[in-house]
């Protein structure tokens, strides 16, 4: 079994942890949910940090914790990053990452040559905790966990204690992470932008359970369960910088089944990016609107239409080529207009937001 | 010569006393410290009350029961008899022993306050970088701790210099085996060898400004680590 079969039961005084899921072994799974959702106490289940009464994990059919056997972290072969990097302060940057390399035993796939390249660490490695900013620090606990050649890395709102600016600074050496390393990786956040960047699977949490889990793409366009990632309702894609209209100062994203133009945030063309399209910066037409300020007028079809909150709002998910986007529109207009299932309609997009 | 014979007796007798002391409360002090830190036993607050005790009882009840208990009668003067050691009390070791109980609390109480102000954090990271929690307590919390070992050895040697009370319920006044430098003073004044006591007394003065300015004049250092 190549996955992570995850099932914990937790209750505590005002809080119960009740979760059964299974997550994929390879990319990056991000656990989604408000605070006191228990994304932190599911991931800590897993590390080994905590204890549930009754619990059951495995890793890739190795059984870490059941009715009988109970794993200890230590012989777990993870890789953790807290929210604050949490050094220790009696070493230096360097004597920080040898700590976890002089005790593992896993064969080192991963040098410390690499884990202080990959974060971009190699001015920093004499200096003791306090003299490295928040950001420096966090980076160098990032390339701690890595150096001891995680088979699974858990990270607990890596950025969270950070301010925007840190967050900017270390956002691409995780994306390289992702992109240069083969380790699954368990991501805690309650960001929706951090997890629309750098997830592929999403497991949604709410008081304590999981309310739904699957690829991040095709989760966010299920109207039938509609996650709130952030403050709406929305798609992502993954596209490439098709084009770039200088004279304009926009740029195209090609994504599976269409093209999206959006302000040219100069990224070269040919650069994987990912984009997100709100339900609500989504409408439709039955033609084929010529006089339109609206740049992005893809031809699409409805796929199912469902209730929104309001009950003067309808979700509509339409098919464009391989990909699916989602419009709310009031349902005054889906009757007017006629949308039903199956019908070929003309989608209007207004604001395409490039996550960077 | 300002001491005496005697008075260097005393001395070298009090510090080795003192040493003794440190040494064996490092190694006992810093097992309970740590469990009374880390346990959520039931046991944690009667235990804890009992290595406070000495805080708060006069040295002559401690004394006393000490004396109850090493006696021919009582269950460690019986296992000492067993022993071949022969009775406890009026012996140097005697007064070890009794120094151990009645210093326990100044080795573990700032013990138990540094491995507080540790926390978990620590601990887990140890753990999620494969470090077993014995490797992690001798690795992260013994470096972590030293500040609070450094003011648990030094509150422990100075209070045991300083005892006398129990050293004259256990270890009575016998030169070179339980004649310390607070009882010495005590003797002196008995004799009315005020000059003598004087000396002895300023040495003894001397010695605990000096002390308590090095853990006061240290402390700030301690706290930014």
């Amino acid at each position: 079994m190549e996955k992570i079969e995850a099932r914990f039961h937790v209750d505590w005084p005002g809080f119960s942890l009740e979760v059964d899921c299974v997550l994929p072994d390879r990319g990056v799974t991000a656990l989604f949910g408000p605070s006191g959702s228990g994304k932190t106490t599911l991931l800590r289940c897993i590390a080994g940090l905590e204890r549930a009464r009754k619990g059951f994990l495995s890793f890739k059919g190795e059984i870490w914790q059941d009715d009988t056997t109970w794993l200890p972290t230590h012989k777990r072969p993870l890789g953790y990053v807290f929210q604050e990097a949490s050094l220790f302060p009696h070493l230096t940057a360097l004597g920080n990452l040898r700590y976890g390399i002089k005790r593992a035993t896993t064969e080192h796939k991963v040098s410390l040559d690499q884990a202080v390249e990959l974060l971009g660490i190699g001015h920093l490695l004499d200096r003791k905790a306090d003299r490295l900013s928040g950001g420096e620090r966090q980076r160098v606990a990032i390339a701690r966990a890595l150096a001891v050649s995680p088979r699974l890395l858990l990270m607990d709102e890596p950025l969270a204690a950070l301010d925007l600016k840190r967050k900017q600074e270390i956002l691409p050496y995780l994306e390289r992470l992702h992109d240069e390393l083969e380790i699954p990786v368990l991501y805690v956040s309650h960001s929706p932008d951090e997890v629309a960047r750098l997830a592929d699977h999403l497991v949604a949490m709410e008081e304590g359970r999981v309310v739904a889990s699957g690829p991040l793409i095709e989760t966010l366009a299920r109207i039938d369960l509609p996650i709130r990632l952030g403050e709406d309702i929305g798609v992502v894609l993954d596209a490439v910088v098709g084009e770039r209209d200088e004279a304009w100062h926009l740029a195209r994203m090609d994504f599976p089944g269409g093209s999206l133009w959006t302000r040219d945030m100069g990224n070269v063309v040919g650069r994987k990016v990912r984009v997100r399209v709100l339900a609500r910066d989504v409408s439709v037409t039955r033609k084929h609107q010529a006089q339109t300020s609206i740049q992005n007028i893809l031809p699409g079809r409805v796929s199912a239409i469902a209730n929104d909150e309001h009950p003067g709002l309808a979700l509509v998910r339409i098919q464009v080529g391989a990909s699916v986007l989602i419009a709310r529109l009031a349902k005054r207009a889906v009757a007017a207009l006629e949308v039903s299932p199956g019908q070929e309609i003309w989608v209007q997009v207004k604001t395409v937001a490039l996550l960077e | 010569m300002l001491l005496s014979d005697s008075d260097l007796e005393a001395i070298w007798l009090t510090v080795k006393l003192a040493s003794i002391v440190t040494a064996i409360l490092l190694l006992v002090g810093t097992p309970i410290a740590w469990w009374l830190v880390r346990s959520r036993s039931w046991w944690k607050g009667p235990i804890g009350a009992v290595v406070a005790l000495p805080l708060v009882l006069p040295p002559s009840v401690l004394g006393f029961y000490l004396l109850l208990v090493m006696g021919p009668d009582g269950p460690v003067g019986h296992l000492t008899r067993v022993l071949g050691v022969g009775p406890l009390p009026f012996t140097f070791w005697g007064l070890v022993l009794a120094s151990v109980f009645y210093s326990l609390p100044f080795m573990v109480q700032p013990l138990q306050n540094a491995f507080e102000a540790i926390g978990d954090r620590p601990l887990e990271v140890a753990a999620t970088l494969r470090a077993s929690p014995l490797d992690a307590f001798f690795s992260v919390v013994l470096p972590l701790a030293r500040p609070g070992f450094l003011t648990a050895g030094i509150m422990t040697f100075a209070h045991t210099v300083g005892e006398f009370g129990v050293v004259l319920m256990i270890g009575g006044n016998l030169p070179g085996i339980t004649r310390v430098v607070s009882v010495q003073i005590y003797d002196h004044v008995e004799a009315l060898e005020y000059a003598q006591a004087h000396r002895l007394a300023a040495v003894m003065l001397i010695f605990a400004f000096l002390v308590l300015l090095a853990l006061y004049a240290w402390r700030p250092n301690a706290k930014k680590a």
